[in-house]
């Protein structure tokens, strides 16, 4: 079929790739990330499923999944970057948009906004505010720690039961990469501890309807 | 009622370590196992009785015995992308115990025939995928993990996987797809995943609370096992409490006791001076139930009988200072954020609820709304391809019903009070 007989009456071919895969003559991939994907790569039956893995290597690499990002990990997968920016779009922990180097993800699920995670989160979004390049804050779902309630996940560590009053420190801990609010830190807790699962309720957030 | 299965020693320091595990008596099952013919293995997981803990209750027996036998290959993957709102039970095991679930992933694997095994860890739960992933090294240079385990010709291979945040890609055939390195859409069932899942090969996938339960079952026998619990649902069962209950936590029950024991007993209640307003007894997904249905027995039957589901077994609380409302913009505005977009009922749905509850919150709202939302609920159940729409469909259309008076004074209240703005304005 010649390209020029392609019309209105042809069928679209919805198996080809919209763009194409990078040439790697072109495209100039730092030796670790490349390292790091191709080991991811060879993992799988399907290098394909690398994906994940791969995107997040380059977003720790890169703050966030850039186009060059793309471009770098399509061009190692052979994969076109449209292919891995469709992926990188559907998941939450992706950034397909620059963000602060500092990852918090409130969580206002639920259980967690039963016990005042919507006023935690404004408090921590507002006194973030100011700095963007520092700090990305994120109200998120379910980070499944619904025995800390509210809680968050600072930079990956999750930390809870949480007040406003600990917003100062818990940005001040991210800020500085040191350990966030060690006594309230998840990994130390035991499982069925009543000390550590008791405690006073916070009061309830004011009638007052959240604007949304 | 408590027992300590897969809570045993849980606290016990260096539990998530090679040496403290096997001091403990771990991968003496995995022993043994191997020692049986698969099919004995399969027989006691059948004779054990045990359902699925991730959500669905399905006898795992029966599911490993839905694989194709023979030589073909076959895929094993361990659910643990746990995201329901409410459950936090897989992160404990995960952290804690995870030799456990890597004993019982090769157990599994040795039943079903598989020589792959994959295990998905949702993004968010760092922590807990370093120490699998530690305790995945471990098991690898002891041997237990590998080619020809333990001498027995058993030969696994175990891949840890990560998530990236996507609470659809808990369902089975959307973590499929993910873990290909594609978006993470459900697929058409069937075929089911036994038939055709991960890379178009026959697929058994599990929970991790349900993997971790596949040792005890074989040190204790399966016909001893089906003897804890009720009937239909045996065993022990890990449950996560949460929302307004004073002690919120990971509890070990046997399956049967009453539900008022768990809420009241276990996690304290509700604080002072407050009574439960309505109780979700299977995450968020499951249909609420009321104060009164606190006496349920919580099982997987007697809770669909109660009109609801046990689901991953994820209690979340709710007291009478919390208006129903705002439990139910919550669930939609999760629902809706988290559908993937396939399929038309679910996705339309979902947006369509939320916004018909943010317009109940504004005061625009009119009776007749209630039942058009209840209608939509209606239209989604049943009609998608995996089950997203329906657990947003069941919570709330079991609200409409159940606080119909109270939503219905809710409007009205803030119509008045958006009419009030208006002539003062």
């Amino acid at each position: 079929m010649s390209a020029s007989a392609s019309g209105w009456d042809e069928p679209v071919d919805l198996e080809k790739s919209a763009a194409e895969i990078p040439d790697p003559q072109s495209i100039d991939v730092p030796e670790e990330l490349r390292a790091q994907i191709e080991e991811y790569m060879s993992r799988y039956p399907d290098p394909r499923s690398a994906t994940l893995p791969a995107l997040e290597a380059a977003q720790r690499l890169y703050g966030w999944c850039s186009p060059e990002a793309f471009e770098q990990v399509a061009c190692v997968m052979r994969l076109t970057p449209a292919d891995l920016e469709a992926v990188a779009t559907f998941y939450d922990m992706l950034e397909t948009t620059p963000v602060g180097r500092h990852a918090i993800y409130v969580c206002t699920n639920i259980s967690c906004s039963l016990r005042g995670a919507d006023v935690l989160f404004a408090a921590i979004r507002d006194a973030a505010a100011a700095e963007p390049e520092e700090f990305n804050v994120r109200s998120f779902e379910c980070l499944g720690a619904c025995d800390l309630a509210p809680m968050a996940s600072v930079d990956g560590t999750y930390v809870g039961p949480l007040t406003v009053e600990d917003v100062p420190r818990l940005l001040e801990d991210a800020r500085a990469g040191r350990t966030v609010l060690a006594e309230k830190q998840l990994a130390p807790r035991l499982v069925a501890d009543p000390q550590a699962n008791s405690r006073e309720f916070p009061p309830h957030p004011a009638q007052e309807p959240e604007p949304r | 009622m408590t027992e300590k299965l897969l809570f045993a020693d849980i606290d016990e320091p260096g539990l998530n370590t090679l040496e403290v595990y096997e001091r403990r008596g771990g991968y003496a099952s995995l022993r043994k196992a191997l020692t049986m013919a698969p099919e004995d293995v399969l027989a006691e997981l059948e004779a054990s009785g045990l359902r699925g803990r991730g959500g669905a209750g399905f006898q795992t027996g029966k599911k490993v015995s839905f694989l194709p036998k023979g030589s073909i290959e076959k895929f094993l993957v361990c659910n643990a992308d746990e995201s329901e709102p409410g459950a936090f039970k897989d992160r404990e095991l995960l952290q804690k115990n995870p030799h456990r679930l890597i004993e019982g992933l090769v157990i599994a694997s040795h039943a079903a025939g598989s020589e792959r095994s994959f295990i998905y860890v949702r993004g968010e739960y760092v922590l807990q995928a370093a120490m699998l992933d530690a305790a995945l090294t471990e098991a690898r240079d002891a041997g237990f993990i590998g080619e020809d385990i333990l001498g027995s010709g058993h030969t696994l291979s175990v891949v840890l996987h990560r998530g990236a945040g996507a609470y659809i890609c808990g369902e089975e055939t959307a973590l499929l797809d993910s873990l290909e390195g594609k978006r993470g859409n459900p697929r058409l069932k069937p075929p089911f995943p036994a038939n055709q899942g991960l890379y178009q090969g026959p697929t058994l996938i599990n929970n991790v609370e349900t993997l971790s339960t596949v040792p005890v079952i074989i040190e204790m026998g399966g016909a001893q096992y089906a003897k804890i619990g009720v009937e239909t649902s045996t065993g022990t069962k890990l449950v996560s409490i949460s929302g307004h209950v004073k002690r919120p936590g990971n509890y070990e029950i046997v399956l049967g006791t009453p539900a008022r024991e768990i809420v009241y007993g276990l996690a304290g209640g509700p604080p002072e001076g407050r009574e439960v307003k309505c109780w979700f007894p299977g995450g968020s997904s499951a249909p609420v139930l009321r104060a009164e249905d606190l006496d349920v027995s919580y099982d997987f039957d007697s809770l669909a009988k109660a009109g609801s589901m046990l689901g991953s077994g994820s209690i979340i609380v709710v007291d009478d200072s919390t208006p129903i409302l705002d439990v139910a913009l919550k669930l939609a505005k999760f629902y809706q954020h988290e559908s993937c977009g396939k399929c038309t009922p679910c996705r339309e749905g979902t947006n369509w609820t939320l916004k018909m509850l943010q317009r109940i919150e504004l005061g625009e709202a009119t009776p007749m709304d209630l039942e058009i939302m209840a209608s939509v609920q209606e239209n989604i159940i049943g009609n998608c391809l995996c089950v997203l729409g329906d657990s947003m469909a069941m919570p709330i259309g079991s609200i409409i019903a159940k606080f119909k008076e109270e939503l219905e004074a809710h409007m009205e209240s803030a119509r008045l009070r958006g009419a009030a703005t208006m002539v003062s304005a």
